[in-house]
């Protein structure tokens, strides 16, 4: 046996369980990839702002409806990015403004510019994005995704959006997972009578078609509340289901753990209660928590999206990727400005990659399955 | 002297039904179970899958409540009956009586290192010091054979054999004078068995330890017991010195236990006993004596008398009601 091959083994041997996840994980590369995608939205979410350039609530209707702008990385042969300037001109038989590239102007980007004031995390005032335009006139700009009908830049609003959407998915599904391991953990610990009742309510409340449900919910909100209270409803309302999911895998787990004999060993040799649950079967399923989380977040997502699309979730000035997409709901905006559905394009890629990023994390909880 | 005296223990499980969970039966997993185990010896507990062999060791260890009877164990001179007693009063008791397990893969910790799975028992019962704890764990490692550098392996790195080991250092931990074995070897490859077997039975001249033994295979059964007891259907049905169960069985459940254990010499072919039918329910045991439906001898008066365990002499039990007049076969002396 060569060494390498031996120190190979011996570092197996001492492995822990989250190092054997690890490799297992590793091994799963579009799972790999689909995290570090996830990563990436999440510093998104932190600096939503500074990614932005235009202020996403600042409208402006000599900008309506201005198509996506190609950026031109090359000017003379070197790396000098720059966008050309833009006319306007308004159809006079349809009303219609239209937008020509001027050739002759070029406007320079330049990278941690100047742009709107913004607190970041809310608390840090500051005013440096990642682009910005150099020596720029009072009508250039930058329109990368290009503008929607009252002119808010769809770049800058997709950004600031990526915060409340994912957030709020965070949000309901800290509130699920700390409902489901609660009830679950109680279902399992108590059996009898509380066990079915839980069940019970749990079969009841996955039976229900859940549009329905979350609409009437949602229509219950009051219309005086303020954006931060409808966004906490939110999260309570599409987190009223997501638990369920969470508790029966606690549930099993939990039976499932309770006959092992090393859990009678630990019994045996004395120890508390306390010690069973939280040093020998806590760990045990921790990493499928993790798994199920992830594989609830997206839901947690979609459902957001979906009931603000509805009108029927978070409502205008927040901004939030449902609510982007509200835009987009009519066939005439459709054909007008068709770049609007960019915000749908997010969604789609968060969505896959949380649930690739689930599967390789469930496929990699257990190294000992 | 005696270590333990099991008296009439009983363990009934309830049958609930539909959704009122109505009360609709008992499975009596082990009903009134009686024998004790000498200090530094060992009792193996025989019978098929389901006769409750398991069920009574865990009430032994009190892992379960048993429904009534008494379980005396006797520690310096004093005996307590662990049957009545709470969780918490039984905590000073554990650490005289210890479980290795049948399966080796189940019962460590897939999450704890070798040395810390080891030292458990003794952080839990107050061995707060860890250079301490590692010495002793080193002691112990030292003691069933392994080599004291694995103590930071995790357990997935061993073999079955080498999780057999940890086991049964770690329910060494607490210097127990009782050791529960459940099928210890059942789940280990037969050249593993003897490696095992060997071990325990080294350490029990070591440490002066008492086993009860918990097995279906009598070959290893033969091999490390001092008496036997065979279990069917919740009951003792026969109690004896070793080499008296094997060579003269008085029960004929025994004696067809005993015509399925292998023989090494093919020649010395025997015929095997097979029972008909499967064992009963232990719901809805059968009238008289539970084994009459299986049993080749069974008269009139065993499909409506249950007979008694009944003594024969020098430690010999047993309960049919034909022992004495039956002449039934056991394996030779050799075997």
């Amino acid at each position: 046996m060569s060494t390498d091959q031996t120190s190979r083994e011996e570092q197996f041997a001492v492995a822990t369980q989250w190092q054997l996840t690890w490799w297992r994980f590793r091994k799963h590369k579009l799972a790999v990839l689909s995290g570090l995608i996830v990563i990436a939205f999440y510093i998104i979410v932190l600096f939503a702002d500074f990614f932005a350039y235009a202020d996403p609530h600042a409208t402006d209707s000599r900008r309506s409806h201005i198509p996506p702008q190609t950026i031109h990385f090359f000017d003379d042969g070197a790396f000098k990015p720059y966008v050309h300037g833009l006319t306007q001109k308004r159809d006079l038989r349809t009303f219609k403004l239209s937008y020509q590239i001027d050739p002759d102007r070029k406007v320079y980007l330049d990278v941690f510019a100047e742009g709107y004031r913004y607190n970041l995390f809310g608390l840090i005032p500051s005013s440096t994005h990642l682009l910005g335009l150099k020596n720029a006139q009072p009508e250039d700009g930058i329109f990368l995704l290009g503008t929607d009908l009252v002119g808010r830049d769809l770049w800058s609003r997709i950004m600031v959006a990526t915060r409340i959407s994912l957030t709020i998915g965070l949000a309901g599904v800290t509130v699920s997972l700390f409902l489901g391991v609660l009830l679950g953990g109680l279902s399992a610990v108590y059996g009898g009578v509380v066990d079915m009742m839980i069940q019970r309510l749990i079969e009841i409340l996955r039976s229900m078609p859940t549009i329905p449900l979350w609409m009437g919910l949602a229509a219950a909100l009051p219309n005086t509340w303020t954006v931060i209270q409808v966004y906490l409803a939110i999260t309570i309302i599409i987190s009223f289901l997501g638990w369920t999911d969470l508790a029966r895998v606690v549930r099993g787990k939990f039976l499932a753990l309770r006959n092992e004999d090393f859990i009678a060993a630990a019994e045996l040799a004395g120890a508390s209660q306390f010690r069973i649950i939280f040093h020998h079967m806590l760990p045990s399923f921790l990493s499928h928590i993790i798994a199920a989380t992830s594989l609830a977040l997206p839901a947690m997502i979609i459902s957001e999206t979906s009931l603000s699309f509805l009108g029927l979730g978070l409502r205008p000035p927040a901004i939030s990727w449902g609510i982007l997409l509200q835009d987009a709901q009519n066939i005439e905006t459709l054909a007008l400005a068709p770049w609007l559905l960019a915000a749908a394009v997010p969604v789609i890629i968060i969505i896959l990659a949380f649930n690739f990023l689930g599967d390789g994390l469930r496929d990699a909880a257990d190294p000992y399955g | 002297m005696t270590i333990l005296d099991v008296k009439n223990l009983k363990k009934y499980f309830p049958i609930h039904k539909g959704l009122l969970r109505k009360l609709v039966g008992h499975v009596k997993a082990v009903d009134d179970v009686s024998f004790s185990v000498a200090r530094g010896e060992t009792l193996a507990l025989v019978g098929e899958s389901g006769c409750g062999k398991t069920t009574a060791s865990r009430c032994i260890m009190r892992a379960l409540q048993p429904s009534s009877g008494e379980i005396n164990i006797t520690i310096d001179g004093k005996t307590t009956d662990l049957a009545p007693l709470q969780k918490a009063e039984l905590k000073p008791f554990r650490r005289h009586m210890q479980m290795v397990f049948q399966d080796p893969f189940s019962s460590l910790n897939p999450r704890m290192m070798v040395g810390d799975l080891i030292a458990e028992p003794l952080l839990i019962n107050g061995m707060d010091n860890e250079s301490e704890r590692r010495a002793r764990v080193r002691e112990l490692l030292d003691l069933v054979s392994l080599p004291t550098a694995y103590m930071n392996r995790f357990p997935h790195a061993f073999s079955g054999g080498q999780r057999q080991r940890i086991g049964i250092a770690r329910a060494l931990a607490l210097n127990p004078s009782l050791i529960v074995a459940d099928e210890p070897v059942s789940a280990l490859d037969v050249s593993v068995q003897a490696q095992i077997i060997n071990l325990l039975l080294d350490l029990q001249d070591r440490l002066g330890l008492s086993y009860l033994f918990v097995a279906h295979d009598l070959s290893v059964v033969k091999h490390v017991s001092d008496r036997v007891a065979v279990m069917y259907l919740g009951q003792l049905v026969e109690i004896a010195p070793t080499e008296a169960l094997f060579v003269t069985p008085r029960h004929p459940y025994t004696e067809a236990l005993l015509s399925a254990v292998p023989k090494p010499d093919p020649r010395a072919r025997q015929e095997r006993i097979i029972l008909s039918r499967e064992v009963a329910d232990a719901a809805n045991p059968p009238s008289g004596c539970a084994f009459h439906p299986r049993c080749s001898f069974a008269t009139d008066q065993c499909k409506s008398e249950r007979p008694h365990l009944q003594d024969l002499g020098q430690g010999h039990q047993v309960r049919c009601h034909h022992a004495r007049t039956l002449a039934l076969q056991g394996v030779g002396p050799s075997v």
